[in-house]
């Protein structure tokens, strides 16, 4: 059994169920009030990790966030689900947070930490950058397994499978390696309630984000402007094709 | 205050009954448990500290019958839960909640007549069987508050399932939580709180429901004393087929020391099933939560061994008691979460669908439905939350309160499920919905845990027993009226102050916000006239008031409409509470709790002077102080009537007022009834509830005579 040590980022995000609106001002999703949870993809990384555990594969799950102080609640959550111990890298409020940032938050943690594995979801459901997981592997210059839908320990390797668009590829990566979780890798556990009572002792580190070195600046990306999607016109029904490319032709679509 | 009045006031009060509570007078057994026994060796507190501990009770309901406000308990709302455990809770509702969204089917545990396996075991590891099992046993350690916020998710999703969770944590082994000897918790707690063992609640037997005192199932010891041997049948226990663990109540033989004498005392154990000769009859099929494993049970010549005997050698009545008082605020909890679910329910049919043009909740018939549904919900939440938070802070008296909200909140969820269908229409009646499944697991809410009827009845008697306490304490006093100048002056001021409409004092006013002073006002009339009329009725009946039943239903109505008003004035007012702020809605609630129980007190009827002379009786404008004389004259000489020749004389009229219809009266008044000393300005020349008619207070509605 290798000291194995299995590093799992994660992200708060809004609620897959909520409905989002913009915020006054149209320069970002209204956030204030509205439930947030745990991003599903990162929930599947961390199922896999404590399920590497549980086989004795993996000796230690810890689980990090880049985030304000409200991502504890989301530690805790990742906590009740079977992570061990948990590292908050905190932003002050309104300070970016893009892949880039996390990145370079995780691969700190990663030199401190020394772990063989790191897990993360492949997107998350507010931004779907799909960037992460790739930047940190560029930084540390680890190879990379993204989309996995299989993933097993070898010793000094880790095989993964892969869903690409042509179909599933498999992988043997030499150890230390980032992987990038995808839909069905796993379906994750609930927190049962005693879990979640356990998990209030278990440690939980915060470090401020700037002694990880993530860039204080202003984001590199700015957002000009956000908007609902205008709402559905009703359609209408023509008789024949030719009337239908006239229609189209006349709003301009060809 | 010394002369006349005082005198007057001596002689108001002089007139108790004597050997009021100091003998076995009840009708019914709820009452046996809470009234003061002489001579007697149960396990309930001695009489003397009974009756002291309920005059110095700060509970509201002991207070609104002795004429006090008690605002500890109610106001400001309590609020228990620290910032971990708010935190704790926080976290602990979004995966139950998300448990019985995803992974609970309530129609097909309906359907299947039991909880399907799958989430059984779900339930088990979630937890959810050992929420108020200390931690060290294994259990999530919660407080009533937090765990009353965890029924009203279960509650909102499925009652069966509830039951089940219930009849195992909140008075299944509730027994061994409030009486166990560390033995026997560190023997059985742990494997109930991880659901491996469940247990259950085993009192009611085919010859005994709500007269609990009369069961049958009997122990006897063993002559080594090491063990008893158990004999009896129960029905209707939920989880009956399911339990390993069972609280089973039995007659015991019990040695008063002092005579010497062997009295049959009800005493509680802990039965395993493995002990042999415990056996289950079939699921019963049932009206609603059919989910809830309901069965008989026979134990024959079943070996208990001493060590499991709970509570104490003839301490089983009490330990009943307490258990299912200890469980009543769950109760009302979860209605809270079925009435949030139903609403949920109304207000999404009403809000989709259009019919006449519109959608159906623009319409005034649709929303006054709605808002009475949310009125009795937000009463009913606030009552249980209120309580839950009552016994986490320690506040020892609160059974009435208790009591209180679970007569409310069956019934207020009976009529919020009742009208949901209503709004649904022909969807709310079809299964599809869900709705009529609720309504049908509904009904039992009132009446298991105490039929609300006997919990009426448990209401009135337990507020009269701390009144006759009082009365007693200034009668008491009376012995000694210039050593307690002070005790009587108090007392009969305020008396004469309320019988003249003045008012004795109370106040709510500095203790709501002022937005809600309106309702204050009604709330304090009628803390006045309930007062009045409690008094008035214990003096009129003395020790047999336990026997007048139509009175004291009606006294428990009046308590429960106070106590609900109390409680919806205290919640917005609340600062604790700053995230969910005072809404207007909250604010309207109130008004429209307030009004309801304070018309029908005849709060408009404005001070309470229930004077028989109707001289003096303030008029209301809209009833015409005279009659019209009528036309209508017998017709003597119409041809077809009987004339004087016939046998049949001609009847002036056959009708007469009823003024006491032969064989109704109640009692008769006996025969030193106080005199009420005549021409006094203060003092109303005749007592208000006198059974004689002529002087009973005249209903503004009823005509005197017919017209």
């Amino acid at each position: 059994m290798a000291a194995l040590r299995v590093l799992v980022g994660v992200k708060r995000v809004i609620d897959f169920a909520v409905k989002v609106r913009v915020a006054p001002g149209g320069a970002a999703v209204q956030t204030q009030g509205v439930k947030h949870s745990l991003n599903p993809f990162c929930e599947i990384a961390l199922e896999e990790a404590v399920r590497l555990r549980e086989a004795g594969a993996a000796a230690e799950v810890v689980v990090a966030t880049l985030g304000t102080k409200a991502s504890q609640e989301t530690l805790r959550t990742a906590l009740a689900m079977g992570a061990d111990r948990a590292v908050l890298a905190e932003l002050a409020e309104g300070a970016a947070a893009g892949p880039r940032e996390v990145a370079v938050a995780l691969a700190a943690l990663a030199r401190r930490l020394q772990p063989q594995l790191v897990l993360l979801g492949k997107q998350a459901i507010d931004d779907d950058c799909n960037q992460t997981g790739q930047i940190l592997a560029a930084i540390l210059d680890w190879p990379q397994g993204t989309f996995a839908s299989r993933v097993s320990l070898e010793p000094g390797a880790v095989q993964v499978q892969r869903e690409v668009d042509g179909g599933l590829e498999t992988l043997r990566l030499r150890l230390p390696a980032v992987l990038t979780a995808d839909l069905r890798l796993n379906e994750p556990r609930y927190a049962t309630l005693p879990n979640i009572m356990k998990a209030k002792k278990k440690p939980l580190e915060v470090v401020p984000a700037a002694d990880l070195g993530v860039p204080a600046g202003p984001p590199r990306l700015r957002l000009l402007q956000l908007q609902e999607p205008p709402p559905r016109a009703g359609g209408e029904k023509v008789e024949s094709v030719e009337s239908l490319l006239g229609k189209l032709r006349h709003a301009g679509r060809i | 205050m010394a002369g006349l009045g005082m005198g007057a006031g001596l002689r108001l009060l002089r007139r108790i009954p004597p050997g009021f509570g100091g003998s076995r007078l009840q009708s019914t057994q709820e009452a046996q448990a809470v009234l003061p026994k002489t001579g007697t060796t149960t396990a309930t507190a001695a009489p003397p500290k009974a009756q002291r501990s309920l005059e110095e009770s700060k509970s509201f309901a002991v207070g609104m019958f002795l004429g006090r406000l008690n605002a500890e308990q109610v106001f400001p709302y309590p609020s228990v839960l620290t910032e971990e455990q708010e935190q704790t809770l926080r976290e602990l509702v979004g995966p139950l909640s998300r448990f019985f969204e995803e992974v609970n089917n309530p129609f097909k545990n309906d359907a299947l007549e039991k909880v399907e396996d799958e989430t059984m075991k779900g339930l088990k590891e979630l937890g959810a069987f050992g929420l108020q099992v200390p931690l060290e046993f294994g259990g999530l350690g919660l407080n009533n508050t937090q765990y009353a916020r965890l029924v009203q998710i279960v509650g909102q999703h499925d009652l069966g399932v509830g039951i089940t969770l219930g009849a195992h944590q909140s008075i299944g082994f509730k027994g061994l939580l409030l009486y166990g000897t560390p033995p026997q918790k560190e023997k059985y707690l742990p494997r109930l709180a991880t659901g491996e063992w469940v247990a259950a609640f085993c009192l009611t037997e085919p010859g005994s429901g709500s007269d609990a005192a009369s069961i049958r199932t009997r122990a006897t010891p063993s002559p080594c004393g090491s063990f008893w041997t158990l004999d009896g049948e129960k029905i209707w226990i939920s989880n009956g087929g399911l339990a390993e663990l069972f609280t089973v109540f039995a007659q015991t033989p019990v040695r008063d020391e002092r005579s010497g004498e062997s009295r049959e005392r009800i005493t509680a154990f802990l039965v395993e099933r493995g002990f042999g000769g415990v056996t289950h009859g079939p699921s019963e099929k049932k009206l609603g939560i059919r989910a809830s494993n309901t069965t008989s049970l026979h134990f024959d010549s079943v070996r208990v061994p001493a060590q499991n005997v709970l509570g104490g050698l003839g301490g089983g009545f009490k330990v009943a008691m307490n258990i299912l008082n200890n469980g009543r605020f769950g109760m009302a909890a979860a209605m809270a979460g079925t009435m949030r679910g139903l609403l949920q329910a109304a207000v999404a049919h009403a809000s989709t669908r259009t019919q006449f043009g519109a959608k159906i909740h623009k319409f005034g018939a649709i929303q006054e439905k709605l808002a009475r549904m949310a009125l009795l919900h937000y009463v009913t939440e606030s009552m249980a939350f209120m309580i839950s938070a009552n016994m986490d802070r320690g506040d020892p008296d609160f059974q009435i309160e208790a009591a209180i909200s679970k007569i409310f909140g069956s019934e207020a969820a009976w009529a919020v499920a009742d009208e949901c269908i209503q709004i649904m229409g022909g969807m709310g009646f079809m299964q599809e919905q869900g709705v009529e499944r609720v309504l049908r697991d509904l009904r039992i809410f009132r009446i298991f845990e105490g039929t609300n009827d006997i919990l009426r009845l448990f209401v009135a008697l337990q507020g009269f027993q701390g009144l006759g306490a009082q009365l007693r304490g200034v009668q008491a006093a009376l012995r000694d009226p210039l050593g307690n100048v002070g005790v009587l002056t108090g007392e009969v001021t305020r008396r004469l102050r309320r019988k003249a409409g003045l008012g004795s004092g109370l106040s709510l006013q500095h203790l709501v916000h002022p937005e809600l002073k309106d309702g204050a006002q009604q709330t304090q009339q009628c803390l006045e006239l309930f007062a009045t009329t409690a008094e008035a009725l214990l003096l009129k009946h003395g020790k047999r008031i336990v026997e007048e039943q139509f009175a004291l239903k009606r006294v428990a109505d009046a308590a429960i409409d106070v106590y609900a008003m109390a409680v919806v004035l205290s919640r917005p007012t609340s600062a604790s509470w700053p995230r969910c702020g005072r809404s207007r809605t909250e604010t309207s609630g109130t008004f429209g709790t307030c009004r309801g129980p304070w018309w029908r007190a005849g709060g408009w009827w404005c001070p309470p002077r229930w004077d028989s002379d109707s001289k003096n009786t303030p008029k209301h404008p809209k009833i015409p102080q005279k009659y019209p004389k009528t036309t209508l004259k017998h017709p003597k000489n119409h041809p077809g009537l009987p004339t004087a020749e016939t046998p049949q004389n001609t009847p002036k009229t056959s009708l007469k007022h009823p003024k006491t219809p032969p064989g109704l009266l109640t009692t008769k008044t006996p025969q030193n009834t106080p005199k009420y000393p005549k021409n006094h300005p203060k003092i109303p020349q005749k007592p208000p509830w006198d059974s004689d008619s002529r002087n009973t207070p005249k209903h503004p509605k009823i005509p005197q005579k017919p017209p």
